[in-house]
This record gives C-alpha cells, structure tokens and sequence, in this order.
C-alpha cells in the first residue's frame, strides 16, 4: 500500500478521539493489524528523534497526538482551559475505584471512612466514572468503575498502566521490621 | 469552650471536609509517630479534642467520626487488659486500625502517583481542544490546606488572643457570619490575596475570632476563595477566585 505511515499520520492528525489499530484496520482496509502497529511505532520514533511541539501517545486503548508537557504554559496562553478541580477526597475517590473496580459504594465508604455520595455524583456527571450495573447482594447495589475518559485524562494506556502505589513510607520509616 | 448561639450558623463543607482517616493521619504525622507503633492514648485523647473542637465551630460531626472515635477507645480500653503469656498468639488490638490506615494510605500516595501524570487539558493538550478541558490546581509549592490545619492555626490565634487580653470587654455590636463575609470581600476587592492571621487582629474578642472562622470556612465552601499553605514558610493565604 502506498505510504501507510502518511495516511495513518493524517488520520491521527484528525481523529477527535484515541484513535485504535481496529479502526484504522477498517478504514485502510488492506493493511494488517502488525503493519499499522509497525508505521505507529515509526511514527512514534520520528515524533521523538525530531523533538517537535507533539508526539504520539498511546491512551485509552488507541493512540492520539499530543502537546509536549514544556509547553503547556504557552498553550495556556492561548486557550483557557476550563479547570478540573478535582478535590483532594475527590481524587481519592477516583483512585479507590481505579485501583479497586468493579466496586460498590459501601467499599469505597469503608476506605476512606466517609461518605461520599455528592464526590460520586460529581465524579460520575464529570464522566470520569460510570456505573456498571447493580451487584446481586441485598441492596443491589450500584458498582462502579472509570470510564474511558479517565484513561484519556490521566494519560493511561489502559487500567494495568496504572502506576503501582508505592509503599507506604510516609509514616512509617521502619514499616515491616516493626511489624513481626 | 466556645460560647455560641446554638444554630446561629451551620457550616457544612464539603469541599474541604475530609474524615476520621485523614484526621488520624494529621494526628500521626503531627507527633511523628509510626503507624505500626501508635501510641493509642495520645491518639484517642487528640482525637476526641478534636472532635470538641469541630463540634464547638458547629461543623456537623458525620456518624463516621463518631464510629472511629469508638473505635478508637475500644481499642484503648483492649489495650489495658492484662496479657497472659499463654494466649501470645492474640494479635494487636491496634491492628484493627492499622490495617485500614495502611491501606488508606497507599491509596494515597496511588492518588498523589494519578495527579502527577501528563494530565489531558492540563500537561498535555489534543489538536482540538473544544471539548470539556480540564485543569488541576498544583502549584509545586503551594498546598491546598485541609480542615484540620486550619483548625490548628485556629487554635493558634484563640491561644494568642487569651495571652494578650486579661479581662473580656463585653462589646454589644456583635458581627454576624454574613456581614463578616461582606468584610472580608471588601479586603479583596482593594488585594488579590491576604494571609490567615491577618484577618485576626490582635485586639479582637473570642466571639469575633470565631465569626471570622466560620466566614472563611463558609467562603471556601461558597468557592469564594482557595486557601493555600506555603509549604516552606507554613503562612497561609487566602485567595480571591
């Protein structure tokens, strides 16, 4: 096929989302899914060796062209983008059902120790979280889990590319020796 | 503690509210304890006085507080029982919140891990930036502050008022929260910014303390204003959104 890297180039250039392998497949038809792979990690590579204003991302499954994080306080300047405002029990909410989903709101409660109804709701309008169904114990209650706009937000791949939390060591300098 | 008209002003806040963990977090971080080493009786009785305190600024104590508070004294209390040699395979009472702190606090630092990210809307930016964008407040330096720290520099400023004034003037002009609020705007409207303690004049009554603090809580949960703490300096600043 006539040059691939150029066509998916273009398509990134204006696709509105992440856009994936699958989808690219479909529109170029005749490609397979190892040489669209192949041209986005050239892609990728030239973005990098170049050093440009933007390179290739992969996130919430596809793959998207990004702005260079040095250069967000220019873009800011051109575009005011409105503020997430996440609270600090908001972003912690977040994480309980990023690290821990599917779960239910009582699970979340019992971690953080408080009720957070209104973070849910919030969480849930701002579609950073969405409701999986309901959980077949007395209650039926609501089960939680992000949304592919959290993986674009927080610039995840997928749920495994969450980072791994560390260790606490906030507190504790000689976390296990004192524990046995 | 507090002398306060009952009802006179609720203060619920949301935003900044956070719960018995993070209060037990404060508590542990503030004496530079282990949490695998928990000093259980400092902890309960710091605890409960701030439990005082929160109930003296009328903030609605959630059921939560409550529940851990319990738990607390139960483990206090289990703690006191004699240990016979024999049963040594009874586990810590002190394992009962150990566990859950541990684990609130991993999920912490997986909080503090997501926020640090290349955020979309905030680090990194999309060719068309039409849709919802999105930005987080962190200024490398600059903290938001938490309920409890402003209760700490609370109690600062009540401390310093007694040592400054022997005898309390009765005054019958008493400020409301509302007309408080007003003030402060005022402030902001001639500066951008302006530190806690500058808001507590040297020379004012208890009851006009506790006015002010309430006016600044219920501005945070108006969205009014943004409260950050240097971290390098500990002053704390009130802003004008």
């Amino acid at each position: 096929m006539e040059n691939i890297k150029n066509i998916i180039e273009s398509l990134l250039l204006v696709a509105e989302e992440p856009l994936k392998i699958d989808r690219i497949k479909d529109i170029l038809a005749l490609a397979g899914k190892k040489e669209i792979q192949n041209a986005l990690t050239e892609l990728s590579s030239e973005y990098e060796n170049r050093k440009g204003g933007f390179f290739l991302r992969e996130v919430a499954g596809g793959y998207q062209i990004r702005t260079r994080p040095e250069y967000k306080e220019w873009i800011k300047r051109l575009i005011q983008p409105k503020p997430l405002r996440l609270s600090k029990p908001a972003l912690e909410t977040l994480s309980i059902i990023a690290y821990k989903q599917p779960i239910i709101r009582s699970d979340i409660e019992h971690i953080r120790g408080v009720n957070c109804g209104g973070i849910l709701r919030m969480l849930l309008e701002r579609k950073l979280v969405r409701m999986l169904g309901r959980k077949a114990i007395p209650g039926r209650p609501h089960i939680y889990a992000t949304t592919k706009q959290f993986l674009e937000v927080f610039d995840l791949k997928n749920l495994e590319d969450l980072p791994t939390p560390k260790e606490i060591s906030e507190l504790s300098d000689t976390a296990s020796e004192n524990m046995e | 503690m507090i002398d306060m008209q009952e009802e006179l002003y609720k203060v619920q806040i949301d935003d900044i509210f956070e719960g018995p963990m993070d209060l037990l977090v404060h508590l542990i971080k503030k004496h530079e304890m282990d949490i695998y080493d928990i000093s259980i009786a400092l902890i309960t009785e710091q605890y409960l006085e701030y439990l005082q305190w929160m109930k003296a600024i009328n903030i609605d104590i959630a059921g939560d507080f409550i529940l851990m508070a319990s738990t607390l004294t139960k483990i206090k209390s289990r703690m006191l029982l004699p240990v016979h040699e024999e049963e040594t395979d009874d586990e810590d009472p002190r394992l009962e919140i150990v566990k859950p702190l541990e684990e609130y606090l991993q999920l912490k630092s997986a909080a503090n891990e997501l926020i640090a990210r290349n955020l979309l809307g905030e680090d990194t930016f999309v060719r068309n930036p039409d849709q919802e964008n999105h930005s987080m407040d962190q200024d490398g330096k600059i903290i938001k502050v938490g309920l409890f720290e402003l209760i700490d520099a609370f109690q600062t400023i009540l401390e310093k008022i007694s040592e400054h004034r022997g005898v309390d003037i009765i005054t019958a002009d008493t400020v409301s929260v509302r007309d408080r609020i007003v003030q402060i705007v005022e402030i902001f409207e001639t500066r951008k910014s302006v530190t806690f303690n500058e808001l507590f004049p040297m020379n004012t009554d208890k009851s006009e303390v506790v006015v002010t603090f309430l006016a600044i809580l219920e501005m945070v949960r108006l969205s009014l204003i943004n409260i950050v703490q240097n971290t390098q300096t500990g002053i704390i600043r009130l802003f004008y959104l």
